[in-house]
């Protein structure tokens, strides 16, 4: 049928590891609103699901570090952490291998991408899908940009990943539902974890939320890295998510949490 | 210098139950899989965190390296900024520590 939803959302482990230590106030209302996110998105009534995630080293590793990967088979196994770490049970989720090739094949028209008969969740997707399918029973099409082992993607390529995966979409008998996960500006695993800042986010937000790809594209890496921390690399997954979408971002929520290390965010994208 | 392999170590043992077998049983053979410089090899028998951080690797990687040893996040974060105190900023990868040493971002 065609892409029938596409929000994005934050993905950092102590969302759900951390929950303890940090202030209610901030994280009930976080929990509720990336809940709502996968009711928002149940109420499109998806096939399955694409997760656009930054994956931190589960699958995808330096002697062949592809820029663009797609998980394509029938079944995922996560997280790879160690459950009680994460505050998330090893599970195994359902995939959809016959649409994955499909969806890959279309991609193939416009962007090189790699693909993966096996996929190990590691927080990038476990995280998200822990709010959006509590029962993981979505079939998941996993998808990794790489945003940890530079040399990383150009932004407009970024871009063009996110126009061709809207294609693929629009070309599928399916519903599919899209959802971005990375973190904004964050300093995740050193000592500087916690540290956010907050105006470039909203900055960022602000462009995410009009959909204007100039601005979306106009970031450097070595001003994101020092603006942004090495973990604002993840924008990429929002700006594939926007041109994917085409429509107008809504932000849901944003609050900065430093426990959980990053300015955490939960938004909807218009389809257009 | 190789921390190639230092992280490529990191990456097999956070997404394999047979090398955390090894890792478990017995580490010192486990190593010998890897190309690793004294330095390194000490670090991760060891499971010196902080020295592992100063040797630049991927920040994610030893995230996972700590949580298999059961660090809780404070120990973890201080345990990065112990590895600076004592052996001088991170060399290599685009993990450095930029706060200060008493700045403790999330309050720990």
């Amino acid at each position: 049928m065609s892409l029938v939803f596409a929000g994005a959302c934050s993905h950092a482990p102590g969302i759900t590891g951390r929950a303890q230590l940090a202030d209610v106030s901030l994280k009930d209302p976080l929990h509720a609103q990336m809940r709502r996110l996968g009711e928002s998105m149940r109420e499109a009534r998806p096939d399955a699901l694409i997760v656009i995630a930054a994956e931190h080293f589960a699958n995808f590793f330096m002697n062949n570090m592809p820029a663009y990967a797609i998980g394509m088979a029938d079944h995922y196994e996560g997280p790879i952490e160690d459950p009680a770490w994460l505050g998330i049970e090893k599970t195994r989720v359902p995939g959809n291998a016959a649409l994955s090739q499909r969806i890959i094949k279309s991609v193939m028209n416009d962007v090189d991408v790699a693909f993966a008969e096996e996929w190990k969740f590691d927080h990038g997707i476990m995280v998200p899908l822990h709010f959006l399918t509590p029962a993981f029973d979505l079939p998941v099409i996993p998808v990794n940009i790489n945003c940890q082992g530079p040399p990383l993607t150009p932004l407009a390529r970024a871009w063009a990943f996110g126009e061709a995966l809207r294609r693929a979409c629009d070309a599928m008998p399916e519903r599919i539902a899209l959802v971005g996960s990375g973190g904004i500006s964050h300093w995740p695993a050193t000592p500087d974890s916690g540290k956010i800042n907050e105006p470039w986010d909203r900055e960022f937000l602000a462009r995410w939320q009009r959909n204007d790809r100039a601005a979306l594209l106009d970031y450097t890496d070595e001003a994101t890295y020092h603006d942004a921390g090495q973990g604002g690399f993840e924008i990429r997954t929002f700006i594939s998510v926007a041109a994917a979408a085409r429509g107008p971002g809504h932000v849901r929520f944003y609050a900065p949490i430093p426990i959980f290390s990053v300015g955490c965010t939960v938004g909807t994208m218009g389809i257009a | 210098m190789s921390l190639y392999g230092t992280q490529k170590f990191l990456f097999h043992l956070n997404r394999d139950a047979g090398v955390q077998k090894r890792y478990r049983d017995d580490l010192a053979a486990l190593l010998e899989d890897y190309d690793l410089v004294d330095e390194e090899r000490e670090a991760i028998l060891a499971g010196d965190i902080g020295k592992l951080y100063v040797l630049g690797a991927n920040g994610q990687l030893l995230m996972h390296f700590a949580a298999l040893l059961g660090m809780p996040w404070a120990d973890y974060i201080e345990a990065m900024r112990e590895g600076v105190r004592r052996h001088g900023p991170v060399r290599a990868g685009i993990y450095a520590m930029t706060t200060a040493m008493d700045e403790k971002v999330a309050g720990i």
